[in-house]
């Protein structure tokens, strides 16, 4: 530990009554940022956790909580090293300014790619284990024994020989000043609080309305804004009357932020008033004025070209040429949103030395600097405070509603809290990608697939944020170009088409497009082949323990194999793995004769390699496959002349009670080192199940979603 | 105007046609009422006016007068109603932000239904869960029903 660190900790420990910091810099070798001694408090420290001497052990998360309860499941890896007693464990977030200035202390803490539990594990392991050492060593110091003699469980520091013990808050003063060295972490026999079943800690505020989500901050003197957003977007203000509105009751102003609009009022209510009464004439772009079809259209014409070839094995063209049957299928998925069921919102202060921003993101560092940026105010003057996230699915990482409210902000002076209404949340949304993609394949004589091609044409996020991107975008052809099959000959080849609408990140990405397609098309293999799908995913992944193993599992716990309890029910299945996760999934599936179907049940087999919390686990398992089945039946904005028509939650239609169906999740853990992300995975591989299903019971391929397209959905 | 939110009186000078959301969020600064859609189409916003669970995005203040509204916050002292504390136990919420609505709608539900079948419970909970919270809010719900009748 540097001197400088060192010093940290004495102020820390003056100024907390004794209370233990432990926090090394893990990632900060070399750095030294001066440290602004004011900004320390008992509650604003650089550390990953405070022990106070009342025993409460508080522990700081580096990545946000929007659901996936990482909230629990990070401070377990802390508490399981730490020998601590869960029942005082008390969590809050780290520190974003102390993160920077000391050289990311607290790692990335970017919340994405459901890399949590991966990223933060060894950081966590190691703040454990080393206030672990040091207790034992103060608590020994203090008897005057050998830290060799003493030992640390639930809470307390023994002797060996049973003599004494020292509760943790006793010694946690001493313990901040001993130095240790050395300090190893756990071998997993040994895990304690890891592994297993975990309430989350953040439920009890979640069920009396005390959790604050940012759309709850209530800060002195603040106003309201809401935006208006051209409903094509990207085409720009011509001009409002804001004489109309300005005598409307609590309107303070309205602001023109480049081709949006805010109006600022006492109360949000005042506000959405007055932007509905609002004048606005908004820039008209003809090439902007897209319909559905046209859009569409666009998409399926780039699939004869080439595209760019990513991948290729065999003489493509010869091999087509000799089969002696081939086949070739389109599928396409339209853009969709998040839709969490917070409307996005950020509240900023701008005052002339500090910045304060209180909202839910994923990428707390990123608004920081993009406040700093706006605002010119240092980034070490930019406080944010993050928020819980009511939902996220990818959207709250996009900085495009905080810079809106931190413009606003700039310019009334006050504390303001930006508001999109879920209309505005909807159409000026960033939307998973439309994408289209052709697949071929030929067979010999004797029915052995000889060769496959694909062709994908899909909407580039990077290109979106930066027009100089050039090559393919890894986002777009994630789950193809890492397909685990064992094809003979094959090519895998991409071209991006971007239209006016934005997009971004939507939970599992590219997996949950180029999933939904690669798996219904194996099912197509299989069909050509004519062998079961699952028997043909086991000849195709013949060299893929891993995957044989979940599939095993998943043909064992499910209904796969069982006889169907009516005609017109069937199964379908599909496997996939993203972020270090294999999900096999198999959908019952039952179409009535007026043309309904509904999807009975869900049995996944997950390998993610270990799991911290089985309980947030299953949880996330559960709501992904929902997620996914919301998406697969319902997910689809349709664009009218630029627009998205679906522009509230009736129209854009979202997952309810009485759709839900039976969710059963199989866990074949691997172990090991690895620990796979969980918040995605299972979201990309409901699609195709479901298609694959409705296939076994009508005979009619589903490539495109979403499927009310073609059936009516019954409950 | 006048209303009377968790079994007190209070005063709030606010527009008639101010939807009581927006009164209960604001003026109020009862934020355990959430905005999800602001069109009666999620249930983030219900309430009980009494004892009915209603949107408050859609009520006015006016209209909301001379009634016992009860929110989340009213609900019990540090979260000990059974439906809370099934909530509780269930580990039900995910993100969270449904679950104000979501366990004020159980609660009218349970009053009105001792022991709702798999079916009251469909038509009952209309409110959207994003995270996909719904089996296990079914199963908090019978967990209180069971109980009740238990004792
Ligand atoms: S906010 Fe009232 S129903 Fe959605
Ligand atoms: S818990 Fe997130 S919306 Fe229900």
């Amino acid at each position: 530990m540097s001197d400088f660190s060192r010093r940290d900790f004495l102020k820390v420990a003056t100024s907390t009554a004794g209370g233990l910091m432990v926090g090394f810099p893990l990632l900060s070798m070399g750095v030294s940022k001066p440290y602004e001694a004011k900004q320390i408090t008992a509650r604003e420290i650089n550390a990953w956790l405070v022990i106070e001497p009342d025993e409460t052990v508080l522990i700081r998360i580096a990545k946000a909580e929007m659901g996936q309860g990482v909230m629990t499941s990070l401070p377990m890896f802390i508490a399981d090293e730490l020998e601590a007693d869960w029942r005082k464990i008390k969590v809050e977030y780290a520190d974003v300014n102390r993160s920077a200035l000391r050289g990311q202390l607290y790692g990335d803490m970017t919340t994405r790619l459901s890399n949590s539990v991966s990223e933060s594990r060894l950081m966590m392991h190691a703040a454990g284990a080393e206030a672990r050492e040091r207790l034992i060593k103060a608590a020994a110091e203090t008897w005057g024994v050998r830290p060799e003699d003493c030992y640390a469980d639930y809470g307390r520091v023994y002797q060996n020989s049973g003599a004494q013990s020292l509760g943790y808050g006793e010694v946690a003063r001493l313990a901040s000043e001993v130095s240790v060295a050395n300090v190893k972490i756990k071998t997993p026999e040994f895990y304690s609080t890891l592994g297993l079943a975990t309430p989350r800690l953040d439920v009890p505020a979640k069920v009396d309305g005390s959790a604050v989500f940012g759309i709850d901050v209530r800060v002195p003197d603040m106003v309201y804004a809401t935006v208006l957003h051209n409903p094509v977007p990207g085409a720009g203000l011509q001009s409002m009357r804001f004489n109309a509105i300005r005598h409307m009751p609590g309107v303070i102003r309205a602001l023109r932020l480049g081709d949006a609009i805010a109006i600022v009022a006492e109360t949000f209510w005042q506000a959405k008033r007055a932007a509905d009464m609002l004048p606005v004439y908004w820039k008209s772009n003809e090439g902007n004025k897209r319909f559905d079809d046209t859009i569409k259209r666009e998409f399926f014409e780039k699939l004869p070209s080439p595209g760019e070839v990513m991948m290729r094995k065999g003489d493509i063209n010869q091999l087509m040429d000799d089969a002696e049957r081939s086949i070739e299928s389109d599928y396409y998925v339209p853009y969709v949103a998040q839709a969490p069921l917070e409307p996005l919102n950020c509240t900023v202060h701008v005052q002339e030395e500090r910045v304060d921003v209180w909202v839910g993101h994923q990428d707390p560092e990123g608004v920081m600097d993009v406040v700093a940026q706006l605002t010119g105010v240092s980034r070490y003057k930019v406080f944010v405070h993050n928020c819980f996230m009511g939902g996220s699915f990818g959207r709250r990482s996009h900085m495009d509603f905080v810079i809106e409210a931190t413009r606003i902000a700039i310019q009334i002076g006050r504390p303001v809290q930006m508001i999109w209404t879920r209309e505005e949340d909807m159409r000026a949304g960033g939307y998973r990608p439309m994408s289209a993609m052709r697949f071929k394949a030929g067979f010999d004589v004797e029915k052995n697939l000889t060769v496959i091609t694909n062709h994908s044409v899909t909407h580039s996020i990077e290109y979106d944020q930066d027009k100089n991107a050039t090559g393919v975008d890894e986002a777009s052809v994630e789950g193809l170009v890492d397909h685990p099959y064992r094809f003979p000959a094959y090519s895998f080849s991409h071209s991006r088409l971007n239209t006016h609408l934005k997009s971004w990140w939507w939970r599992s990405g590219g997996h949950s497009i180029n999933a939904f397609a690669m798996e219904c098309f194996i099912d197509e293999l299989a069909a050509a082949a004519e062998q079961d799908p699952l028997d043909y995913r086991k000849f195709l992944l013949r060299d893929e323990p891993d995957y044989l193993r979940v599939l095993d599992q998943l043909e064992r716990k499910s209904l796969y194999r069982k006889r169907r309890p009516r005609r017109n029910t069937d199964v379908g299945m599909a496997i996939h793995k993203s972020y270090g996760t294999l999900v096999a999934v198999v959908a019952e599936v039952t179409v009535e004769s007026n043309g309904g179907m509904r999807v009975d049940k869900l049995t996944a087999a997950v390998d993610c390699g270990n799991v911290a919390n089985p309980m947030t686990a299953e949880e996330q398992v559960e709501g992904s496959l929902l997620f996914g089945l919301s998406a697969t039946l319902y997910g689809k904005l349709t664009v009218e002349a630029g627009r998205i028509l679906e522009d509230n939650l009736d129209t854009y239609e979202i997952l309810r009670m009485e759709e839900t169906p039976e969710v059963e999740i199989h866990w074949e853990l691997s172990g090991g080192e690895h620990w796979g992300g969980l918040g995605e995975p299972a979201t990309a591989v409901v699609a195709p199940a479901v298609c694959n299903a409705l296939y076994k019971i009508t005979g009619r391929r589903i490539r495109s979603l979403p499927v009310r397209d073609y059936y009516l959905t019954v409950k | 105007m006048r209303f009377n939110v968790n079994d007190e009186d209070i005063e709030v000078d606010v527009d008639p046609e101010t939807p009581l959301l927006w009164v209960l969020r604001d003026n109020l600064h009862l934020t355990g009422t959430k905005y999800g859609c602001g069109i009666g189409a999620c249930g983030a916003c219900t309430i009980l006016m009494n004892g009915h669970p209603i949107k408050s995005c859609l009520t006015t203040a006016e209209a909301s007068q001379g009634y016992n509204i009860q929110t989340i916050e009213g609900l019990s002292e540090n979260a000990s109603h059974p439906i809370q504390l099934a909530w509780i136990e269930g580990d039900v919420p995910q993100c969270g932000y449904c679950q104000s609505g979501q366990i004020m709608t159980a609660v009218a539900l349970l009053n009105d239904k001792a022991n709702p079948s798999d079916e009251d419970i469909n038509e009952a909970m209309q409110n959207i869960c994003r995270c996909g919270t719904y089996s296990r809010i079914r199963a908090a719900i019978k967990k209180v029903a069971r109980e009740r009748a238990d004792s």
